[in-house]
């Protein structure tokens, strides 16, 4: 097989891996904050054995997701050393700002977080448990601002030619505030407060379902639910404005997500569909000028089609793009449904009283999932074939020193490295999750601060 | 280019990158040399309280290195991209074992099964002394050179990178941490375990005693054009010197039971140790040895002036935070280890 793909599905491979931890850690650590500001506040047990429970949780989860992100910063060295150069002066301010400002705080607070219980106060401890939080969102802010950079080049300008070419910055907050950038961001954010809040709506029902731990899984049940019905919400507005992007900034992308070939026809949205790639045609139930619609605000407007493109710069994957977009929005819908009922039937205070939903809700951990995974996808195919948009074509980007069975090789390892990953963290969920929150027993208050003794040896 | 105090920005920010290494070198070495040693504890609530005096701090440590990593790609797109590319192989072992490091660590305390946590007590040894060792290899074939290309792209084959200078220099970088490491444990237990640990300490740093010297002997016998910079600017002569009053001022300290002002030397060793890497490299940062013309030097595979003037802002208003915080968890976490329900 080619070099290029190789790498191309090395690097979705352990990008894939990958997303699924931060956004848990971001959504799970906002939960957390709320769990452990309403202890400080009201001084109730309840919220400290919740946040201590969660706080578990989030070991696990992070651990996995610092592991597999250092290995994401090395391929770009690895397997992309052309694209590495060609993006380095731009892309790597934003990528050392993340180390600096993001990655550092989190990592650093993460111990006191989780071993600092009763080392500090209460109060240095919610403190930690912020500024954690807060660091995960500072690292989703730089990591999404240097993607958005290669959707929608701005504040830079191109230096030599041919194999020398690269992007030099020539304004930082152009740079930064790129058009894609804030659209995009916010709607990551989302998807992780999503990610997270249904990880504790998934276990408090499936706790309720089991009638094990009922005041702690109803308290956290809704404090869960607050945040994801909010964000489901939030998200229809973001997702909108990221697809106005899109299609002001990258025409074909937007021609793939909804499978328009018509080169200056009215756009069609679909429910469901698949594209029929010889025949340029697309298939399934739609809104007819749907797409028209949201995009101009008019169902007859004209939308730029595939075919107006040279066939060189159309997206290749067209059924991944298509399927994967439409994948992304039926998740986000059915969260919003589950949510918005969820709450109907608190206000009428039944909320615990269906079975069924409960036993929905234990498995719609799943949903923000598939929808981030299935987004992403829609964003990284959509932009092809080009990993900086309409500047460097992916298969110009690669290492040229390195062979195809180089990538065989790591690509093996990193199946086989992450398939382990994966199976272990499913069982160690598992067992933490059936242990359930410790009993106040458990929990040794003994030593809260202040113990002086045990200084260094010799002074 | 652009100059700050007389030293033009491309040195500055080869400086930042070198105190950020230094960082990870300091800090992640301490936890690595204390996971290489963590066989040698033979009994389970001594490999608990080695592997707690890491517990709280192993993952900021290991920031460090996504920062140096970071800062390379920014500052010196040319070399990451040569440098990665080149190191293929090796960089993907670094990058496995970091891995089962990480979840050694996290899951060795899950289960109570005696084969679950000495399975995973072996993976974090293991993998710990890889880490150290493998980084030591990239070390020493950088300080040696190799062959790159005009642009930039590795010529040599797969196992290029397994020649006997950048194995001393891993093994150095092995016994360094090692000692690093040791000294750290000492300060941060008790009783019997500590006892055991001097003895450690002693061991480790008769171990990178020697293998420091014979590394030293090499590079002046076959490695000259290492010596360069020092041959030309002669009170350079001075940091190795240093070096070795301050080897011999740890046992010193040892000897009188002043284990922080031991790890402060040791924290030193570390330091000048790369510093007389950066001396001996600048300016360049990646020697070819297809053509001298071709090597990527400081000033050639930086980015630009305007890119490296915003990140010595960034790092201007970064570095001091990271120093604060770094210090607070720190201080927070300071004296011996005591298990409780939130330890590993």
């Amino acid at each position: 097989m080619e070099v290029e793909i190789l790498a191309r599905v090395q690097f979705a491979f352990t990008i894939a891996f990958h997303y699924i931890y931060p956004p848990l850690s971001i959504g799970l650590g906002l939960v957390m904050v709320a769990m452990e500001g309403l202890y400080l506040k009201t001084g109730n047990v309840l919220y400290e054995k919740m946040t201590r429970f969660y706080t578990r949780i989030f070991a696990l989860i992070f651990g996995i997701g610092v592991a597999t992100g250092i290995v994401m910063e090395f391929e770009f060295g690895t397997n992309w050393a052309t694209y590495s150069r060609y993006v380095g002066d731009v892309f790597g301010s934003a990528l050392a700002a993340e180390g600096i400002f993001a990655f550092a705080l989190e990592s650093g607070f993460l111990g006191v977080l989780l071993f600092g219980w009763n080392k500090v106060s209460p109060r240095v401890h919610f403190f930690s448990t912020v500024m954690v939080t807060l660091g995960s969102m500072f690292s989703a802010i730089w990591i999404v601002v240097a993607n958005s950079w290669q959707q929608t080049p701005a504040g830079y300008h191109i230096v030599g030619t041919g194999l020398n070419a690269r992007a030099e910055i020539t304004d930082f907050w152009a740079m930064v505030f790129n058009p894609s950038s804030v659209d995009r961001v916010i709607h990551v954010w989302i998807g992780s407060f999503l990610a997270g809040a249904f990880l504790v709506l998934s276990i408090s029902a499936y706790y309720i379902l089991k009638g094990k731990f009922q005041d702690f899984a109803r308290a956290s049940f809704k404090i869960a639910l607050v945040l994801a019905t909010v964000s489901g919400l939030a998200q229809l507005f973001a997702g909108h404005r990221s697809a106005d992007i899109v299609a002001k900034y990258q025409p074909a992308k937007l021609a793939a997500l909804e499978g328009h070939f018509d080169s200056l026809g009215t756009g069609d949205m679909y429910l469901v569909g698949y594209i029929d790639k010889k025949a340029q045609k697309t298939h399934g139930i739609r809104i007819p000028g749907g797409l028209s619609f949201l995009t101009h605000g008019d169902f007859k407007a004209p939308i730029r089609g595939l075919r107006s493109f040279k066939p060189d710069d159309r997206p290749k994957a067209l059924n991944v793009t298509f399927q994967s977009y439409h994948i992304m929005i039926a998740c986000g819908m059915a969260m919003i449904a589950l949510t918005l009922y969820a709450c109907w039937l608190w206000y009428k205070r039944k909320l615990f009283d269906k079975r069924w939903l409960l036993l929905l809700f234990a498995w719609a951990v799943i949903l923000p999932q598939v929808a981030n995974q299935a987004g992403w996808y829609a964003a990284e195919t959509g932009r092809q074939p080009w990993v900086v948009y309409g500047l460097l074509r992916t298969s110009d980007a690669l290492s040229k020193s390195v062979t195809a069975n180089q990538v065989i090789f790591s690509l093996v390892l990193f199946s086989l490295v992450y398939t382990l990953l994966f199976i272990l963290f499913i069982y160690l969920l598992n067992k933490k999750i059936k242990h359930g929150p410790y009993s106040t027993g458990d929990i040794d208050h003994s030593p809260r601060h202040k113990t002086m003794a045990g200084e260094f040896e010799g002074i | 280019m652009e100059q700050f105090l007389g030293i033009d920005y491309a040195s500055w920010w080869f400086m930042i990158i070198g105190a950020v290494f230094t960082g990870y070198a300091i800090l992640d070495g301490f936890d690595l040399g204390a996971g290489a040693l963590h066989l040698f504890f033979n009994k389970e609530e001594s490999r608990r309280i080695a592997l707690n005096a890491i517990g709280p701090v192993w993952d900021g440590n290991e920031v460090w290195l996504v920062i140096g990593g970071g800062a390379l790609f920014a500052g010196f797109p040319k070399v990451y991209a040569a440098v990665f590319s080149a190191f293929y192989v090796p960089f993907m072992l670094f990058l496995t074992v970091l891995i089962f490091r990480a979840i050694s660590i996290e899951f060795r305390s899950k289960e109570p099964m005696l084969w679950w946590r000495k399975m995973w007590d072996v993976a974090y040894c293991l993998s710990s002394s890889a880490i150290a060792f493998l980084l030591g290899v990239v070390l020493g074939n950088i300080l040696l050179g190799i062959p790159v290309d005009r642009d930039g792209n590795f010529t040599g084959d797969l196992l290029y990178f397994l020649n006997p200078y950048a194995l001393m220099v891993g093994i150095t970088t092995l016994a360094l941490f090692m000692m690093h490491g040791a000294i750290y444990l000492v300060m941060k237990t008790e009783d019997r375990l500590y006892a055991k640990l001097t003895i450690m300490v002693r061991d480790t740093t008769i171990f990178f005693s020697i293998s420091v010297l014979l590394l030293s002997f090499y590079t002046l016998l076959y490695v000259p054009h290492l010596t360069n910079n020092i041959r030309q600017n002669p009170w350079m002569f001075l940091i190795p010197v240093i070096m070795v009053f301050n080897i011999a001022h740890i046992t010193r300290q040892v000897a009188k039971r002043k284990y922080l002002l031991a790890f402060i030397s040791s924290c030193i060793t570390v330091s000048l140790l790369l510093i007389i890497v950066a001396i001996e490299l600048y300016p360049n940062m990646l020697i070819s040895t297809l053509d001298p013309a071709y090597s990527i030097t400081v000033h050639n595979g930086s980015s630009s002036s305007k890119s490296l003037g915003i990140m010595l802002t960034v790092a201007a208003i970064g570095v001091p935070l990271v120093v604060a915080y770094t210090t607070f968890v720190f201080w927070t976490f300071k004296g011996k280890v005591k298990l409780d329900e939130t330890s590993y």
